[in-house]
């Protein structure tokens, strides 16, 4: 793989271990109950811009959640009906977010020094190191 | 994360295992957090219902209820054995109100479990409030005290208008605290945090419950999950007005604490509200802004032949009870239609009490209690286009059912019920 194409991405460990895979970008924050569909995985919010579209096996790359306090409870169940995401990147901490990370099993990493959402696009490679930080990102061709 | 003596034996079984698993979620959420404590609270209100599909399934593959809780509300994959609560832990609501399943849809079998599982909650020493608004049935925390509160419409309640500390937890945090009398010490238990960060200048008299919600609507969008501070608020508005503009402004943003100056316990004044802080950004909320918010309300709605009007999200005060009575009392709804209204069990007692339950089946509607239509999925069968005074559910409902939802006042919904369309609007 050509390396000028990878770029490191510096944060810290919300979630620790290891889960590589597609990224899914949105630049709109996540409603977890009343906001997606915890069996298919898919964002069901009305306005939403990935309205339909799941984040199944997905590394989930957005600002933050929103809306109502089942949020884990909605990852939660996305986890054990195999829908969760892979793994979670993210700018702003909530204790929605928080609890929804640790509860999805997913490794999880914030408050980078670099904002993921300039970097990363729908459809890279990504690789999320939780317990040591690290976000490497291969930009799809 | 630095834990006490006490928090340490915890963690290492001293207590058994399910405080065991509590502390260790509490543990791992705290560090996510980047939380560097826990705290104490006496005050936690949760939910641990298993009457959903993906939850009964669960728990009757994996051995009851004990099972559910273990891993819907410790996060463990081990099933434990549940103990008592240690501090006072009340129940949100729940997917059903048993006492309207028929209508609601619900099996004669999902009721029986449910019933079983209220029993199992109360044997634990849980109170059964079955109500997303416990601040208004009893349950109502002191100022400064900590919390562990989930339900977004009840943490921005408690923190702004009471002036408790609670972040918006989850069912795992809130399970966790129920039997450890612990929660991370982050966010809105540090009063700094508390402070504003966003100006909001009101432009127009906002009056009525529904006007509040299109405010908490609009402003939630614009400052997401900051604190903001409005300023301009003519008349203080009551109960319910806050109930709907909390509601709404945790529901299009993540709002969890806000600030009335010159009202709520913590903005004596502008000055106090902000106190440090220099505002980010400054907005104002005015005629252009309100319709902004009505029609993003009314996003999903196309068709005037409404067939369903759900009123009480969050859960109907007494007050508003009344009130809809008032509008109510000698009509009759269409034939088309179905009214169904929401409150806490508690204050349903008051409503059979007061005569108001009698006005409302008259006028052929039906006062139910314990859950509601987003929470539990319910709608009427066949249930196409609904209205309902709350922007919360007008945001939540068309997501979770598919169906279409109009928002307007409380009088626009009763129109609607008595006439089958809708003709509600703003000016």
């Amino acid at each position: 793989m050509d390396k000028a194409r990878k770029i490191v991405l510096r944060g810290r460990k919300v979630v620790g271990g290891c889960a590589e895979g597609e990224a899914l970008v949105t630049r709109q924050r996540i409603s977890g109950w009343g906001g997606i569909d915890p069996r298919s995985g898919t964002v069901i919010e009305t306005r939403h811009e990935l309205k339909g579209v799941s984040f199944k096996g997905k590394v989930l790359v957005f600002p933050g959640a929103k809306g109502s306090s089942g949020w884990s409870a909605q990852f939660h169940v996305a986890r054990l009906a195999g829908a969760a995401p892979i793994a979670m990147v993210f700018n702003e901490m909530t204790t929605k977010i928080a609890l929804g990370a640790v509860v999805a099993h997913a490794p999880s990493v914030t408050d980078f020094d670099q904002d993921p959402l300039q970097i990363i696009e729908t459809g890279d490679w990504v690789k999320v190191d939780g317990d040591r930080g690290i976000v490497e990102v291969t930009k799809k061709a | 994360m630095k834990l006490t003596d006490q928090e340490q034996a915890m963690l290492d079984g001293r207590d058994g295992k399910a405080k065991q698993k509590a502390m260790d979620l509490l543990v791992r959420y705290g560090e996510a957090l980047g939380a560097e404590r826990l705290v104490d609270t006496r005050n936690v209100c949760g939910t641990l219902g298993a009457s959903t599909p993906f939850l009964r399934q669960y728990g009757q593959s994996r051995g009851g209820l004990d099972a559910v809780f273990s891993e819907f509300n410790l996060d463990s994959t081990e099933v434990v054995e549940i103990p008592k609560v240690a501090v006072f832990s009340s129940h949100l609501q729940h997917g059903i109100d048993p006492e309207h399943a028929e209508r609601q849809g619900v099996p004669v079998e999902v009721v029986k479990l449910h019933r079983k599982g209220e029993a199992w909650a109360a044997g634990l020493g849980v109170q059964l409030l079955n109500t997303c608004a416990p601040y208004t049935v009893g349950n109502v925390p002191t100022r400064g005290e900590h919390c562990a509160w989930m339900e977004s419409s009840a943490v921005i309640y408690i923190n702004s208008v009471l002036g408790a500390r609670t972040n918006a937890e989850g069912r795992e945090s809130t399970g966790s605290a129920m039997l450890t009398g612990k929660i991370p010490y982050w966010g809105y238990h540090i009063e700094e945090n508390r402070l504003g960060t966003h100006l909001v200048e009101l432009d127009l008299d906002v009056q009525s419950t529904a006007d509040w919600g299109l405010l908490g609507y609009y402003i939630g969008e614009v400052v997401q999950d900051r604190v903001p501070v409005v300023t301009g608020v003519r008349e203080v508005p009551n109960l319910a007005r806050l109930k709907h503009f909390g509601a709404a402004a945790a529901s299009s943003g993540g709002v969890e604490m806000y600030h009335l100056a010159g009202i709520t316990p913590e903005a004596p004044s502008l000055e106090a509200a902000f106190g440090k802080n220099r505002p980010v950004e400054k907005f104002r909320y005015g005629r252009a802004e309100r319709r902004i918010a009505y029609e993003a309300a009314n996003v999903t709605a196309k068709s005037p032949n409404v067939d369903f009007i759900m009123l009480g999200c969050p859960h109907y005060t007494i007050e508003q009870i009344w009130e809809l009575c008032k509008l109510l009392e000698g009509k009759k709804l269409s034939p088309n239609t179905e009214m169904w209204i929401f409150t806490p069990r508690q204050t349903k007692h008051l409503a059979d009490q007061n005569g108001y339950t009698k006005i409302i089946t008259d006028a052929g509607a039906h006062l139910m209690s314990d859950t509601c239509s987003a929470m539990g999925r319910l709608i009427p069968k066949g249930a196409k286009v609904a209205a309902a005074d709350s922007v919360k559910q007008a945001h939540y409902l068309p997501a979770i059912m598919g169906i279409e939802c109009w928002f307007g006042t409380t009088a626009d919904c009763v129109d609607a019920a008595v006439s089958g369309r809708w003709s509600g609007g703003i000016d």
